[in-house]
């Protein structure tokens, strides 16, 4: 199998583009696929501030590197989620990455700083663990990126991700969920700008840009999302990708071009009415935010404690 | 051939020779769920293996909803 555009012996193959490539000039593909999307959605002006959520998995470490490449001022903020072994390893994988290519990373500990990890707020609140960590991150990067004055937060989303969340939402024909699926999300009163400039690249190709580039992540899933919804439907989507190659992307661009926009208005209403949080001012629908509610139940004296692996009742 | 699959790790032998493609296709693996790596270098799908290769099959799917 050779390049395509070279016609050198190729290291990877992408059914969806009809195509192989060389390792150079798979960089070059991921790098294009970046500026494109970035271009396409209006997501960074040059000179804005970029804080990236990282995580030390693959997606995370690969899009923080390809911001860096293309000449982004970007910074990475590590998150640790207070999941045992798991997150003591994808720390260190995000520190080692910021040492090596000299970037800056700034860190905030759920528990040591927040007063709750992921296994136990989860179950005190009574919440999904993929949902209390969600909604952990969403707050946390946001208020962190308006703390430290960042333009835009951006987020490791890849397009496997995003048509599984959009599968997901279609299933259930939720119109609030679908008119907030959007590569990029404005910047408004206490909201810094969200983007996500992987959503043209699927989770393959960033696990082929970090072993090619050396970049060491962390390989082991979260054990809190094991079994989840999410990545049932990513094997679904990826049968259907092996036997219609193209078939993911389809679903996902052809709903930003044709579909988006008749969810979108009921959101920027939801947007425009939010107060500010009583307890830290962000910005909801009214009285405590969220995450406020998710902390106040996490860190009750008789919260339960569990064990990593378990699943909440 | 030895073969280290991941999530979870685990070590199994399969007879060769056969293509990246075969072999995927023999283990019920979705190509576009995995990468195939041999001496931490990437292979794509019409590569030959030998018997005498070691080889990794790396699933890349990951991540919980947000």
């Amino acid at each position: 199998m050779k390049c395509r555009r070279c016609r050198e012996p190729a290291i990877i193959d992408l059914r969806r583009h009809n195509a192989a490539f060389c390792k150079d000039c798979f960089w070059r593909h991921c790098h294009e696929q970046v500026k494109r999307a970035i271009h396409d959605f209006d997501m960074i002006e040059r000179g804005e501030r970029v804080l990236v959520a990282v995580s030390g998995g693959k997606d995370s470490l690969a899009l923080w590197h390809i911001l860096h490449e293309l000449g982004y001022a970007a910074e990475g903020l590590y998150l640790g989620l207070g999941i045992g072994d798991y997150s003591d390893e994808s720390g260190r994988f995000a520190r080692d990455f910021a040492t090596r290519f000299g970037l800056v990373l700034h860190e905030v500990d759920l528990p040591g700083d927040v007063g709750f990890d992921i296994p136990d707020g989860s179950r005190a609140a009574r919440r999904a663990p993929c949902s209390a960590c969600g909604l952990s991150k969403r707050h946390l990067f946001n208020q962190a990126a308006t703390q430290l004055g960042f333009d835009v937060v951006a987020t490791g989303h890849n397009l496997d991700d995003e048509a599984a969340v959009l599968f997901g939402n279609t299933l259930r024909w939720d119109a609030e969920y679908l008119g907030r699926q959007y590569p990029v999300l404005p910047a408004a009163e206490g909201f810094a700008k969200k983007v996500k400039p992987l959503v043209r690249l699927g989770e393959r190709e960033m696990a082929a840009y970090c072993v090619t580039q050396r970049i060491d992540y962390i390989l082991d899933e979260c054990p809190m999302a094991v079994g989840n919804r999410h990545l049932h439907y990513k094997e679904l989507l990826n049968r259907l990708e092996d036997s219609s190659p193209g078939a993911k992307a389809a679903f996902l661009f052809h709903f930003f071009d044709k579909a988006h926009q008749h969810f979108a208005d009921a959101v920027v209403e939801e947007r425009d009415a939010l107060e500010a949080c009583t307890v830290c001012g962000s910005p909801t629908p009214a009285g405590e935010c969220a995450f406020c509610r998710l902390q106040a139940r996490a860190t009750r004296s008789d919260a339960i404690p569990v064990s990593i692996g378990r699943r909440p009742v | 051939m030895k073969v280290r699959l991941r999530n979870p790790t685990r070590d199994i032998e399969v007879t060769g020779p056969k293509t990246v493609g075969a072999l995927l296709a023999q283990l019920d693996i979705v190509p576009e769920s995995v990468i195939v790596i041999i001496n931490d270098e990437l292979v794509p799908h019409d590569v030959r293996l030998a018997d005498t290769d070691e080889i990794e099959v790396r699933s890349v799917t990951s991540g919980g909803a947000t």
